[in-house]
């Protein structure tokens, strides 16, 4: 092995793990990250203390407090910047090495809600956007995929559970970040309004430094490297390629664009459960439908969306798990097979009041949207192989950002304009439910007319890693 | 020369790195399933 120690410290080299390493240390690495920048998915706490800094009353704002609408872009812009990111950065971590790409999304992270923090305090809404949503949706972006190719070459034999893994910690990120901004928020309430801005600082803090044990501890593997008794499987499975295709050349295959289809249905019909699952609950199951005392409270739909949360973290690592034995083409046709039949019975749940059976089904409707995002490298991988795995999971994040704003956009033109005809109660959302039905039609055949990539694509005699930049 | 010692250092490598492991876990599991609980709890509104 070349003598690395005079390398920087964030050099790519200075990363490569010596012989004997124990692989299973790289997942706690990548879950670090993911943990910390799944935090996003919990902004929504932010909302009412963040649109009562004035008045300091979140039932009574006050003229110039900020609207739900202004503080909701900032999430927006975060999902926006997170899809543009990851497809910009794509190429350069796969170049610099884990190391370095974890580093600077803990800084843009950790920096984005020092940022912010100013913006709160001066109650000036655009430096919020440029902190949280700006910078900080940077670090999402790198952070998101900066373990990805690693976690696939530590585990060949296993890539869906792997990747499963880190990307659950992306969902799991959400139910460590809302009570920590609540307890913080509390914390701080005599010193500052809503104790959000101080909030944010330590939030900031405490995200930077956590993030920094994946920073000094990732590693990848040497070139050579393959677990001990490894042998490719002899199995044919045609999607499967020995080859590697570059990200560049990746996009130019109807691959990656049916998988972009696949991954922008599941994500938008996904949103829509998220989106509105506690006016849905709520609306679905009120006193007016299950009797004075009997509906739903707001208490209880807050429950309901922590349970969704809950399988949308256990989703992202049973189902990419499965995929590893099933393979990632049958696992998207069961999630958009299965999808259409589930989100088609939700409404008829609700008319008939069945709560139990809803939450169940809305549940495993959660589980599969987690394990879509989950599934996702290992497919890519399957497709187009290793050598730049994580520049081609970049660009295919841009269906994510484009589901972040098509999924609610659906969602409130359709319950809108339900509402507008009179409509209440499950009748209120169920075009919703059958529009989104639709959608997974349109993935399923995505999916089903995913084949192996051409080889004319394939990069020509071996490739190296370091060039995967360049 | 003892007959074991070859083998030995490779074994408290191996016991080392097996440690770091489960503390590499803990570093991450430990938040995990407070944030787990804390949504659990959260969760048992919906079934009162």
């Amino acid at each position: 092995m070349a003598d690395t120690s005079s390398a920087p410290l964030l050099d790519r080299s200075r990363t490569i793990a010596p012989p004997g390493y124990n692989r299973w240390l790289v997942p706690p690495a990548a879950l670090a990250i993911h943990l910390a920048i799944g935090q996003a998915y919990a902004f929504s706490v932010f909302n009412k203390p963040l649109g009562s800094l004035l008045s300091g009353d979140p039932a009574n704002p006050a003229p110039g407090d900020w609207t739900p609408t202004q503080i909701g872009f900032t999430f927006s812009i975060a999902i926006v910047l997170l899809g543009l990111s990851a497809a910009l950065f794509g190429k350069w971590l796969e170049r610099v090495g884990p190391r370095k790409a974890m580093l600077a999304a803990s800084l843009c992270f950790g920096g984005g809600f020092l940022i912010a923090s100013l913006g709160v305090s001066l109650h000036n809404i655009w430096l919020v956007y440029f902190g949280y949503g700006f910078v900080g949706g940077i670090g999402l972006g790198i952070g998101y995929i900066s373990p990805v190719s690693t976690l696939i070459k530590w585990f060949p034999d296993r890539k869906g559970v792997a990747t499963g893994m880190a990307i659950m910690g992306f969902g799991g990120g959400a139910m460590i970040g809302s009570p920590l901004a609540v307890a913080l928020m509390n914390q701080f309430k005599g010193s500052a309004p809503q104790g959000v801005a101080p909030a944010f600082i330590a939030m900031g803090i405490i995200y930077l430094l956590f993030m920094q044990f994946g920073v000094w501890t990732i590693r990848v593997p040497a070139d050579d490297w393959k677990p001990a008794g490894y042998v490719p499987s002899e199995e044919h499975n045609a999607l499967i390629t020995t080859g590697n295709v570059s990200a560049d050349n990746a996009i130019k295959t109807p691959q990656f664009w049916l998988l972009w289809v696949v991954l922008l249905c599941n994500v938008t019909a996904g949103i829509g459960v998220l989106e509105t699952a506690s006016p849905l609950i709520q609306e679905t199951f009120s006193d007016a439908a299950m009797g004075a005392g009997r509906g739903v409270t707001a208490a209880a739909a807050a429950g309901f969306v922590g349970l969704l949360s809950l399988f949308n973290l256990l989703g992202r690592f049973f189902w990419s798990s499965a995929s590893d034995k099933i393979g990632r083409k049958l696992i998207y046709l069961i999630y958009f097979g299965l999808g259409v039949v589930l989100y088609a019975l939700i409404p008829t749940l609700g008319h008939n009041l069945q709560l139990t059976l809803y939450v169940v089904v809305a549940c495993v409707i959660i589980s599969m949207y987690g394990g879509g995002f989950a599934t996702a490298p290992a497919y890519l991988s399957d497709l187009f192989g290793k050598y730049q795995v994580g520049a081609i999971h970049g660009r295919l994040l841009t269906a994510w950002s484009t589901a972040g704003v098509l999924g609610p956009l659906i969602v409130h033109l359709l319950h809108d304009s339900a509402k507008q005809k009179g409509l209440t109660g499950a009748a209120a959302y169920q075009n919703v439910f059958y529009t989104m039905a639709g959608l997974l039609v349109v993935g399923f055949l995505a999916d089903l007319a995913v084949t192996a990539v051409n080889e004319k694509y394939q990069e020509k005699g071996p490739v190296t890693i370091e060039a995967g930049g360049h | 020369m003892n007959p074991h010692q070859p083998s030995a250092a490779p074994a408290a490598i191996e016991e080392a790195r097996g440690g770091s492991a489960v503390l590499a876990w803990l570093y991450v599991g430990i938040p995990l399933a407070w944030g787990v609980s804390q949504t659990f709890i959260k969760a048992l509104a919906l079934f009162k």
